[in-house]
């Protein structure tokens, strides 16, 4: 593949870094009766990776989730196939908790708009955050991120692509060419 | 994904990745129904008609609560409660009136074998064969197939027995299919007169009238309702006769395999097909398949629509 030769938007150490520094915020801003709940398919590994950072800066376990959002898309008319839905598993409950909501890219907030009905769904939260590895703007919704790993100025033909392990064979982040 | 078929009117409109498709959805769609909060916006504003032109409670139920599951806007029509029926009116005519009030799924029960198909053909719906006659039901196949894969973790390779009136029964006819398709063995057992002649050649299934005989060997065990309101008296004497030769018993299962399973599709007429024990006991898993229900409908209603816009 020809886009495998430029350099990655971000490398693992570099994904690593900007995980660490979102714990360290993240932590500051209290972990207590925190938890996290990473979006499918790719936030689910990033919400891992990032409890581990806060446990070993917080010194403390956080609880982590996955919310499958595609039952809550307001695309689903639109699309000509159904998305593959997958379960959503919330190990605690969500009702009183603080939810710090875990994402790859934040790019028209739709995608933030269904998490946020799909956890209401379950209970009421304390709070809902949002953390997000790459920010690449063209919001749709007046959504923006507490957490945010990097901001990247995008043309609308751009794709960002995530990659974490084990979903994918490697972590790090590229920008591609077309859609 | 989408499935490949437009309707659900027989197994055999599926294939092996459609089945996948649907099990693999379905399994997703049920924790919806552990939640609280039973009910996702996902099919909001879709219209789905439920035509149960036979008597139905758990199928109809199973289907009117996966669409409400789903958002979407559910109606029934019913045998005793359709003024259309009663005053006469054809099946195709009912049809072609529900199809002038834009219904997005019309799934249909009736008596008559190919009464899905048929309506099929007179709407721009897509329709949900939810039992026609002694013909087919898909979709209490599905929820079969899903629960035994459930209990045993796979579903290729394992024996499967089907014990009753197979002659009536559509499940019997889906579950044949559709467990043939997915590559299970099927040996079917029962008195002779509620066998179907040419039975093992046209499903690639064995029969063995003592399912006794076969017992050692199953994974699964499926007894059947004998369906008295299909038949009259004539095809075997008396319940308690049936009860004896064909009933199984949790003693009957001493010879099996520690973990088979023992399924019904329901109504359960305890004391003759199935004893009131081995209903309840451990290797039942009858409520199971009522639970795989709810989510195998969930399933096929949100695979349905995900064509978009109707053609």
């Amino acid at each position: 593949m020809a886009q495998s030769k430029t350099r990655p938007l971000l490398t693992e150490k570099e994904m690593d870094a900007e995980i660490t520094r979102i714990a360290r915020e993240i932590v500051a801003d209290g972990i207590e009766n925190v938890a996290l709940l990473g979006i499918r398919t790719r936030g689910v590994p990033l919400a891992k990776w990032l409890a581990q950072k806060i446990e070993s800066i917080g010194h403390r376990p956080v609880e982590v989730g996955s919310l499958d959002i595609n039952l809550y898309r307001d695309d689903l008319s639109e699309v000509s196939e159904q998305p593959i839905v997958r379960p959503t598993e919330i190990p605690f409950a969500i009702d009183g908790k603080g939810i710090v909501l875990v994402d790859d890219v934040l790019y028209t907030g739709r995608t933030i708009r269904a998490a946020m009905d799909a956890i209401i769904d379950y209970g009421r939260p304390k709070f809902i955050r949002l953390a997000e590895l790459i920010d690449r703007g063209w919001r749709e919704l007046p959504i923006q991120a507490d957490y945010v790993g990097r901001r990247v100025k995008t043309t609308a033909e751009q794709n960002v692509k995530v990659m974490v392990k084990p979903a994918d064979e490697r972590n790090e982040v590229r920008l591609m060419k077309g859609r | 994904m989408r499935l490949s078929a437009r309707h659900i009117l027989s197994v055999n409109d599926l294939t092996k990745k459609d089945v996948t498709l649907i099990l693999q959805t379905a399994a997703s769609f049920r924790e919806i129904s552990e939640r609280p909060i039973k009910k996702v916006p996902t099919l909001r504003g879709r219209t789905v008609i439920n035509c149960f032109f036979e008597d139905s409670t758990r199928t109809r139920l199973s289907f009117e609560l996966a669409e409400k599951r789903l958002s979407a806007d559910s109606t029934n029509i019913s045998k005793s409660g359709s003024a259309m029926a009663k005053k006469g009116e054809t099946l195709l005519d009912t049809v072609r009136n529900l199809e002038a009030m834009r219904p997005d799924i019309l799934v249909i029960r009736h008596n008559q074998a190919g009464a899905a198909a048929q309506v099929a053909r007179e709407t721009s719906a897509h329709v949900i064969n939810a039992g026609d006659g002694m013909h087919e039901h898909p979709t209490q196949a599905l929820l079969d197939l899903m629960t035994i894969n459930e209990a045993k973790g796979r579903t290729k390779g394992l024996k499967v027995g089907i014990v009753g009136d197979i002659l009536h029964s559509r499940v019997a006819r889906s579950d044949m299919l559709l467990f043939r398709k997915m590559g299970m063995e099927v040996t079917i057992g029962g008195p002779p007169t509620l066998i179907p002649m040419c039975l093992a050649e046209t499903f690639d299934v064995k029969v063995c009238h003592d399912i006794r005989e076969a017992l050692p060997k199953l994974d699964v065990l499926m007894l059947l309702r004998v369906q008295r309101e299909r038949q009259g008296e004539q095809l075997f004497p008396s319940s308690r006769e049936y009860a004896r030769y064909f009933g199984i018993q949790s003693r009957d299962l001493e010879s099996a395999k520690d973990d088979l399973v023992v399924m019904h599709p329901g109504p359960v007429n305890r004391g003759v097909e199935i004893s009131a024990e081995l209903a309840d006991g451990p290797r039942s898993i009858i409520l199971n398949q009522v639970t795989n229900g709810v989510a195998v409908r969930m399933a096929i209603l949100y695979l349905l629509l995900g064509e978009g816009l109707k053609q």
